[in-house]
């Protein structure tokens, strides 16, 4: 990305930490949904700007319309009043801390001895198909029907088996009237 | 500016260990929660960033197929703190730390 292109990557990369860390740090449940949303939304952006339609669509569906619902339906249910004046953090800092470093240590390493291409080599193959051009989204659709059609299959028992959870999970166990 | 990958590397792994933080560090239950899903949005960035690097396809199939596990696990997730709620009247993981049921 360059010039314009580079300059909206710039700020919806700074807006999209900025609400992500408000997730982190708001108090209440309901902002920090907010900020949630507008923090998938910026990265839908990104998306958008990396040609990467179909993905960028289906993360606004997906998760600003399905998961966002299912949490502000989740907040609602359980009507949590915010305590005033108790924290809402817990003393995990130093466990927090240790683990980031066990992360930043092999990504500095590889972030510095590898040379990833710093432009696309051949950026017209994601938008191909049998060499033909076409949409990002039929590309994707011939990717994901042709090569990978068994993991495809496996999401759908997966979302099948999740679904199946989330009842079992959440249904009241019904008294046994004797 | 020119925008290398190693920008989005930068990002996605900032967000990661925004969610990360936000994982270990909050006591709500629902909190923890968002904060899983900012990880898998990082994830997906990364994906998104060497798909297009690299001129490959499968990255995005593979974002995809992220964003349905991360689906499947807020189903799960929300299923979970209901019942934690109805248990015990309350969403602090620091109160939940007892096995016994």
């Amino acid at each position: 990305l360059t010039g314009g292109a580079g300059w909206a990557f710039v700020v919806f990369a700074v807006f999209a930490l900025g609400t992500a860390l408000a997730v982190v740090l708001a108090r209440n449940p309901v902002h920090s949904a907010l900020f949630l949303l507008s923090s998938f939304l910026l990265v839908a952006c990104i998306f958008f700007l990396q040609r990467a339609e179909f993905v960028g669509a289906v993360q606004i569906l997906v998760y600003a319309g399905g998961i966002m619902v299912l949490f502000l339906f989740v907040i609602m249910l359980v009507h949590q009043r915010t305590v005033k004046g108790a924290t809402a953090f817990q003393h995990q800092w130093d466990i927090a801390l240790l683990f980031l470093a066990v992360f930043l240590v092999p990504f500095l390493y590889v972030f510095w001895t590898e040379n990833f291409p710093p432009l696309a080599q051949n950026p017209e193959a994601l938008r191909t198909v049998r060499g033909r051009p076409a949409g990002n989204t039929e590309a994707i659709a011939w990717t994901l029907y042709r090569d990978y059609l068994l993991p495809f299959e496996v999401a759908s028992i997966f979302l099948l088996v999740a679904m199946i959870g989330a009842v079992v999970l959440g249904k009241r166990t019904i008294e046994k009237a004797d | 500016v020119t925008i290398t990958l190693n920008h989005y590397l930068i990002v996605s792994f900032l967000l990661f260990a925004i969610g990360f933080f936000g994982v270990l560090v909050r006591r709500n239950f629902l909190t923890v929660l968002m904060s899983l899903e900012l990880m898998l949005n990082a994830v997906n960035l990364n994906l998104i960033a060497f798909s297009q690097r690299l001129s490959d396809l499968t990255g995005q199939v593979f974002a995809i197929f992220v964003i349905t596990i991360a689906a499947g696990e807020a189903a799960i997730g929300l299923a979970l703190t209901i019942s934690l709620f109805r248990l015990r009247r309350t969403l602090n993981v620091e109160e939940a730390a007892t096995m016994r049921g």
